[in-house]
């Protein structure tokens, strides 16, 4: 799937659930579901700066595209990462960069998340893309 | 005059807002109450017919701005029962009047060496302040402890306080604890040995009758927000012979006597401490504050049914314990094993329930305890049982979602 197919796969899947709570019902799966990350990999340089919660991204690079591994001591922020990275991973860093991030408007993610969270989720885009400009 | 709990409701018109479709049940008054009709029409008519500067002018407006102004003074003297009006010092709420107190306290009392001992269990406003202060003049911070219940080890004060002790500062009611304080007993201890006692009045004036000679405290610091009054004020109480000593921390505006080139001197109390314009709006909406603050109901069922609630609730740890509830306000400060604190304020929050997350403004007590954080739901005379069921059924249901 092309980046834009893997947006319009989760925002169809999103669009499914009417009730907030029924989203969050999803996103907690999602954070459920994410692989175990490896307790020596949450390092303070993998620790994603500004969220409430503690987040951390590893990055790899293969074959010219970002590999996203990450986890969350929140149950929800762990399934907003799992969306991230399931997104961008097996991306280019070209194609990270030219990408807006606009499929997270449409899934109205920042609008109904506290103001603390939103901060977090805007913390977390900025450091895929940061990482995205390293391997440019 | 005690009224209904449903006459009460009806004085909050916030109370009949919805969030996300859903009546709000709020639960968040440790961090700011709702206001009732009396203070926002007060407010109101403050804006709408009375702006004018204080004490300075002579024209109508300015003198009926003037009389408000030092009208809810005299409501808060009588409301805490301070000796002299002068020594109630109007600020922008408790972190401004405590910080005031920190500076000038400071400069009068504090000199290299001397030490002054602040609870472990306090707000970062009553730490950060002494920590600056303290910085600022070679002094020593020393703390109080927590134990596991989360009372104060009050038995050790006297040991703590040394020689070179100045003054001990403790919140009247913690903020994540919700357990009150043996002020008096404290305050003893502290005369007995020629130390300063402030106490951060912030959660203790809305849940206490406050009488500050009773205390036996020389300094009560709170805030009119969370005791149904305007946001952007707040009291500091000083013993007017400290309060004499003490420098102004801000000048400018009524604080000067007379300004010279060569020097200027202040202007009496409580003048001295509030430099330049005042909150004119706000500061009237005391008097309806305090009437409201004493026709609330005094039931304690909501109280007592939370309290058995949640300690028999499996993987819940509530912090702040006693078994003598007379000592607890409703008030509960919470983790939940496997559960972060914010999943569940978030998921709450979509169930029309705001409650508070995180680490509440006191790191240090966080650390002591081990969390990054608790969930805290803080409760008002106007929640109703009816809201604690629907609280406790649907935290039940946000922790089965999340584990």
């Amino acid at each position: 799937m092309t980046l834009k197919e893997k947006q319009q796969q989760i925002i169809d899947d999103f669009s499914l659930y009417e009730e907030w709570l029924d989203k969050y019902e999803y996103i907690i799966e999602l954070g459920k579901a994410l692989p175990p990350f490896p307790e020596e990999l949450k390092t303070e340089d993998r620790l994603i700066k500004g969220c409430q919660s503690r987040v951390w991204l590893n990055c790899e690079v293969s074959g010219g595209v970002l590999n996203f591994t990450a986890d969350s001591d929140a149950i929800i922020t762990k399934g907003i990462i799992s969306l991230l990275i399931s997104v961008y991973s097996g991306q280019t860093p070209q194609e990270i960069l030219n990408d807006d991030f606009s499929f997270l408007d449409a899934l109205g993610l920042k609008e109904n998340l506290s103001p603390t969270r939103a901060g977090g989720l805007a913390s977390m885009i900025a450091t895929i893309k940061a990482k995205a400009a390293e391997n440019e | 005059m005690m009224n209904s709990i449903d006459d009460i409701r009806a004085q909050f018109p916030q109370l009949q807002r919805t969030v996300y479709g859903k009546p709000l049940v709020y639960l968040d008054n440790a961090a700011t109450s709702l206001r009732p009709r009396s203070v926002i029409e007060r407010w109101s008519r403050s804006a709408s017919e009375q702006s004018a500067n204080l004490h300075r002018a002579v024209h109508r407006v300015a003198v009926e701005a003037t009389d408000a102004y030092e009208q809810a003074r005299d409501a808060v003297r009588n409301f805490i029962n301070t000796p002299e009006r002068e020594e109630v010092i109007f600020t922008s709420g408790t972190t401004h009047a405590i910080n005031l107190a920190a500076f000038s306290i400071g400069e009068a009392f504090i000199g290299e060496g001397d030490e002054v001992i602040v609870a472990e269990s306090e707000h970062h406003s009553d730490i950060v302040p002494w920590q600056l202060m303290c910085s600022r003049r070679g002094a020593t911070l020393r703390t109080l402890q927590v134990d596991d219940t989360g009372h104060l080890q009050v038995d050790l004060l006297p040991s703590l306080i040394s020689p070179r002790t100045k003054l001990v500062c403790v919140a009247h009611i913690s903020n994540v604890l919700g357990l009150v304080n043996p002020v008096r007993s404290i305050a003893d201890i502290c005369r007995q040995r020629g130390v300063m006692l402030l106490v951060d009045g912030a959660q203790g004036i809305v849940h206490q009758r406050v009488d500050v000679q009773a205390l036996g405290c020389d300094f009560y610091a709170f805030s009119g927000h969370k005791m149904y009054g305007a946001p952007g004020t707040g009291v500091l109480w000083g013993r007017r012979e400290l309060l004499e000593q003490m420098p102004p921390m801000f000048g400018g505006g009524e604080m000067i006597g007379t300004v010279r080139w060569s020097g200027s001197t202040w202007a009496p109390l409580p003048a001295k401490f509030e430099a330049g314009t005042q909150d004119i709006s706000a500061v009237p909406c005391w008097i309806p504050a305090i009437e409201a603050l004493k026709e609330m109901p005094q039931d304690d069922a909501v109280r007592d049914y939370l309290y058995a609630t949640l300690t028999s609730i499996e993987g819940l740890t509530l912090y702040g314990r006693s078994s003598d509830l007379s000592e607890k306000v409703p008030l509960f400060s919470f983790a939940v094993q496997g559960v972060h604190h914010e999943d569940l304020a978030l998921i709450l929050d979509k169930m029309g329930i705001a409650v508070r997350s995180g680490q509440m403004c006191a790191e240090p007590l966080m650390d002591r305890f081990g969390v990054t954080g608790m969930l805290r739901a803080s409760f008002a005379p106007y929640n109703t049982m009816q809201e604690a069921e629907y609280f406790v059924s649907s935290l039940l249901k946000a922790i089965k979602m999340l584990q």
